[in-house]
């Protein structure tokens, strides 16, 4: 297997006017379909190649990676490559989840771009036979000061909303990013959870020859066409605009008409095969089905219901429109399935049927335009190698991923050129794309990168230089910032609650959902570590599992499994390649040690502007499993007299963290230690079983000092603290650095010997901070803050960053 | 034994929550009727949920009106029988004539999804019977439940105790802040003149259980229970 032609970010493969390069295929790809085909193909077989053997389709440059993933386990009841991935949960009920990317369409237009994420992960999951229970969304963008960013997220969150809230499915969590490489290249990340009953899992491997086969839901326009291939498959460049016909229109109402009755359809078990129509359209679905059924199928195109008048067999084969389902029958069950259909006011109309022999043949006017093997299609697409041409910015021996030492402001130790090198490099290379103005925007004047790295050490800013007393401020502006922020202003305009399932929504460490007619529930986080994965995509992407994990934990769910989305630069750059694969080597590396598969995920590549990457962005999403929905820990500050504990690592740094964010230093990237956030979580599970904890909150962005905040605002009750003792730590470090495997716990008075024996046991340091009560948050001895003061800051910081009236 | 129909139509996504929430009230069952083919004939009570009825394209409710479903609902109205509108379900009442005012975008624009403390404003329905003056905290989801009505339409509804609930903050006071909407004297809730039909915009359905975070909405269903339904039933009779 030849590798793709290395290529600098000037001269990127873009479409040009040559048939190859109009379907989005490199001269190789050329010769191989040639090869393949044994026959000059023709164009509209040429298009179908094009889509389907496209990056967004095909994983070209991901494929042989993300095989390394792990993807095994007891739970595990179907791994990647389906629809989505699904868990067990015991007595014949499974859990079927995934996390997806439209950014590219978002980018373009942000409110339909947004609101057909929504609809695309929706139908993995109920093509399943899964009724969707919750969805969660992971965005990022530019700094909220600016008009770009602002009109991207009032758009995208405008579509979430529009979409959700119309289906009806609870939008239960999510994580919001601000920095300036997503200025031009948002990310829209959306995830969906979804229940089924084993026996009536849905897969798309079971289409057998003579069965009928219907297309069905909206009618099939010149929207979207070749999206996949054209949009989500290269840059973005000038001349965005005239690609907006790429993007496709939403139509929530036929959505939630086409999930009843695909459900109905799944439990009256008569369908052999459904499959969602999305990316490449109806030749991504005709041919997946025929591949994974091994048969082949007849497609007569001119029977496809049309939006528009003179559709070519090309448009509508490549069409992206909304909203539509294949659905094989079971022979004898046709009128059933068309019954169905009516009731629901669907338009379903029989397209073709399923054949022996393992060709597909698309027909027009009584002639065949299209005859070729479905496997070529679906999985005959080249893999490159990308480890090939990675190499680290700047220096050649990153590639063995060792993170570096970035826990060592605290521990006072010297860090070698060597270490610091890399990353170093790579943000510089990021401020120079995204110019002067990226600073400026963050509104951080007061350092700057480069100086804040050779200065070595994260206190060396002007602000540090201020006395002590006027920390409180720097918390309240911290609260307020963009990273740390309440997003109630986003999640507000989501039904959190439709359902009736929601026992936890956004805004707690994870959402927990119930079953009804169950004692047991699932747990769903979803997170990212963009401004450390920056510095290293290793320790980024290992954080971002770590955290998400963490989260579960925290509210006292066991990790089942795990989807992951990687948003990631051109992988054909050298760059671009290496943070593929360090970013694929993290999530492994932090999935092994956790004891943890995956079991589904997505790849946007490309996501790039006028050659500048975006950060490698590993978006995380996590499933876990509480036995009794009704013992689960509580968002709560806790009682008068509670202990307050921190359980893990408080080796913390500001390197990349949200306080460095707003003084301008982004150098080093923390450490992350995998056994010991393996044994923090045993532990807290532990500690949650012996039923000792009464609260729990994940240090996260702004460090220690905003989660022990964030747990005063829970209940609006203040504590007392003490900043536990670490050798030579800065106080600002201690009290704003950040680094994973930390945990603040909340204890009954009389249980701290007890959950310390237990920490012993696991080998898990532990400091006790102070204790729960009164009306200020004092954190001896630098700060003591009125808890009115954290309210205003935490629930209207983002709103006023944005710009709105609160 | 209550029997309560609870509509579907296409785009409703409350009524399973509906019989859920149902499910735990004694002596009450319930079944989900399609709008096209509603019978609700051998019903004590019916209930229209939320959603998007025909994606609210046109304007809330306004397609659904027309559907058999709701000829239906308005004879059982005009026999006497029990009705309940709730988020979609109270638009689709005014909209069909059988509750007073319409209900319009937010003031804001912005679909909100919050949970807002309600007073009781009169106990002579069946559905609020034993719970006058109850500061109630519920679940709203919605974009358009700003209720609004001409100035002699309002004056009438207050005049005639037709107002059922009213956005207030935790201590029961209705001001400004704490209406979520702009609805008109921060109305939530009103009834018909009959005073069997009344339609609100929060969802009861979602606060019958305290591991969802509150009971309140089991207070008003609850009184669907065949004990009370009778007696509440006598107060308006």
């Amino acid at each position: 297997m030849s590798s793709s032609p290395m290529l600098t970010g000037a001269e990127t493969a873009q479409p040009k006017l040559d048939l190859l390069s109009e379907v989005g295929l490199t001269p190789f790809e050329g010769a191989r379909v040639r090869e393949l085909m044994g026959r000059e193909p023709s164009a509209l077989e040429w298009a179908m190649f094009g889509a389907m053997w496209s990056e967004h389709c095909a994983y070209k440059h991901s494929k042989k990676l993300l095989r390394t993933l792990p993807t095994k386990g007891a739970r595990v009841a179907l791994g990647p490559g389906e629809n989505a991935g699904a868990v067990d949960l015991g007595d014949g009920l499974l859990c079927a989840f995934k996390v997806e990317s439209h950014n590219h369409p978002s980018a373009v237009e942000p409110y339909q771009g947004a609101a057909t994420g929504v609809g695309g992960i929706l139908r993995d999951v109920f093509a399943m036979g899964a009724r969707p229970v919750a969805v969660l969304n992971a965005l990022f963008f530019g700094p909220p000061s600016a008009p770009r960013a602002r009109r991207l997220l009032s758009g995208v969150v405008g579509g979430i909303s529009y979409y959700g809230n119309c289906v009806g499915i609870p939008d239960v969590g999510g994580h919001v990013s601000f920095e300036p490489c997503y200025l031009e290249n948002p990310l829209v990340n959306a995830m969906c959870v979804g229940l089924v009953r084993r026996d009536r899992l849905s897969r798309a491997n079971t289409a057998r020859p003579g069965s009928a086969v219907y297309l069905v839901g909206s009618d099939t326009g010149r929207d979207g066409i070749a999206g996949a291939s054209l949009l989500a498959s290269f840059e973005l460049g000038a001349q965005d605009d005239a690609k907006r016909p790429s993007v496709q229109v939403g139509n929530p109402f036929l959505e939630k008409l086409l999930m009843e009755a695909t459900l109905e359809l799944v439990e009256l078990d008569a369908v052999e095969a459904v499959q969602d129509l999305g990316a490449a359209g109806l030749t991504c679905a005709t041919s997946e089905v025929a591949a994974r059924s091994r048969v082949g199928m007849r497609i007569d195109v001119d029977k496809v219901p049309r939006r528009a008048k003179g559709m070519s067999p090309y448009e509508v084969m490549l069409s992206e429109s909304q909203e539509r389902m294949l659905v094989v029958a079971r022979p004898g069950r046709e009128s059933d399935v068309e019954r169905v259909f009516r009731q629901w006011e669907l338009h379903g109309v029989r397209i073709g049927e399923v054949t022996e022999e393992q060709v597909l043949e698309i027909r027009s006017e009584g002639m065949a335009v299209a005859t070729l093997a479905p496997a070529l299609l679906a999985d005959e697409a080249p893999e490159y190698d990308v480890t090939q041409w990675a190499r680290a910015p700047r220096s050649g021996g990153e590639l063995e991923g060792r993170a570096p030492r970035g826990a060592a402001e605290v521990e006072g130790g010297a860090k070698s050129p060597d270490e610091r090198v890399a990353p170093r490099a790579y943000i510089e290379g990021q401020d120079d794309k995204e110019g002067g103005t990226a600073r400026r925007e963050t509104g951080s004047d007061r350092g700057n990168v480069g100086g804040a790295a050779s200065a070595g050490h994260v206190v060396a800013d002007s602000r540090a230089d201020q006395p002590l007393h006027k920390i409180g401020l720097e918390l309240l502006d911290l609260l307020a910032s963009p990273a740390v922020a309440s997003r109630s202003v986003i999640y507000r305009t989501y039904d959190q609650m439709v359902g009736t399932d929601t026992v936890l929504g956004p805004g707690a460490d994870a959402a927990l959902l119930r079953i009804k007619g169950r004692k047991d529930g699932i747990a769903i986080a979803i997170d990212a570590q963009p401004r450390v994965a920056a510095l290293d995509p290793f320790v980024g992407a290992a954080s971002a599992v770590a955290e998400a994990l963490r989260n579960l934990v925290c509210v006292g769910a066991t990790p089942l499994a795990i989807t992951d989305c990687l948003n990631l630069g051109n992988p054909e750059r050298p760059e671009g390649a290496w943070q593929l694969e360090r970013t694929i080597a993290g999530i492994s590396a932090a999935c092994d040690a956790l004891g943890v598969p995956v079991v589904s995920g997505n790849v946007s590549l490309y996501n790039a502007t006028r050659g500048a990457d975006i950060w490698p962005t590993a978006v995380i999403g996590a499933v876990g499993h509480i036995e009794d929905v009704t013992r689960y820990i509580p968002v709560t500050s806790g009682r008068p007299g509670d202990v307050v504990m921190l359980a893990g690592s408080a080796s913390v740094g500001l390197g990349a963290s949200a306080y460095g964010a707003s003084i301008g230093v982004h150098d080093v990237a923390p450490s992350i230690d995998l056994a010991l956030e393996a044994r923090l979580q045993r532990f807290m599970l532990a500690a949650h079983q012996a039923g000792t904890v009464r609260a729990a909150h994940d240090r996260a962005e702004g460090g220690l000092a905003v989660a022990l905040a964030e747990l005063a605002l829970r209940d609006r009750i203040g504590m007392k603290v003490t900043l536990p003792a670490v050798r030579g730590i800065d106080k600002r470090v201690a009290l704003f650095g950040e680094g994973p495997s930390g945990v603040v716990l909340v204890l009954g008075p009389s249980l701290e010997s007890q959950v310390r024996a237990l920490a012993a046991q696991y080998d898990v340091p532990v400091w006790t901070l102070g204790t729960i009560g009164g009306d200020l948050l004092e954190i001896a001895p630098v700060l003591g803050l009125p808890i009115a003061a954290l309210v205003d800051a935490h629930s209207y910081g983002l709103a006023r960053a944005l710009g709105r009236e609160v | 034994m209550t029997r309560v129909a609870i509509l579907r139509y296409p785009g409703t996504w409350s009524e399973r929550d509906f019989q859920h929430a149902l499910s735990l009230v004694p002596g009450v069952e319930s079944d989900i009727l399609w709008h096209e083919d509603a019978d609700l004939a051998g019903y004590d009570a019916a209930i229209v949920p939320g959603g998007f009825t025909y994606g609210d394209y046109v304007r809330a409710g306004a397609i659904a009106k027309i559907s058999p479903a709701t000829r239906a609902l308005r004879r059982f109205a005009d026999a006497g029988k029990l009705v309940l509108g709730s988020c979609n379900g109270f638009q689709i009442l005014c909209e069909a004539g059988l509750l007073p005012g319409a209900l319009v975008r937010n003031r804001g624009l912005e679909f909100r999804c919050d949970w807002v403390h309600m007073r009781v404003e009169s106990d002579t329905t069946p559905w609020t019977a034993g719970l006058r003056g109850a500061i109630l905290r519920m679940p709203i989801a919605h974009g358009e439940g700003c209720w609004v009505a001409d100035d002699q339409t309002l004056s009438d509804v207050e005049s005639r105790g037709q107002v059922m609930f009213r956005y207030t903050d935790e201590r029961g006071a209705a001001t400004p802040e704490a209406n979520p909407n702009g609805s008109l004297a921060n109305i939530a809730g009103v009834c018909n003149e009959g005073r069997n039909v009344v339609g609100l915009m929060p969802h009861p359905e979602r606060c019958s259980e305290a591991l969802l975070g509150g009971t309140d909405g089991y207070r008003v269903l609850a009184n669907l229970a065949p004990a009370l339904a009778g007696a509440a039933a006598g107060i308006y009779r």
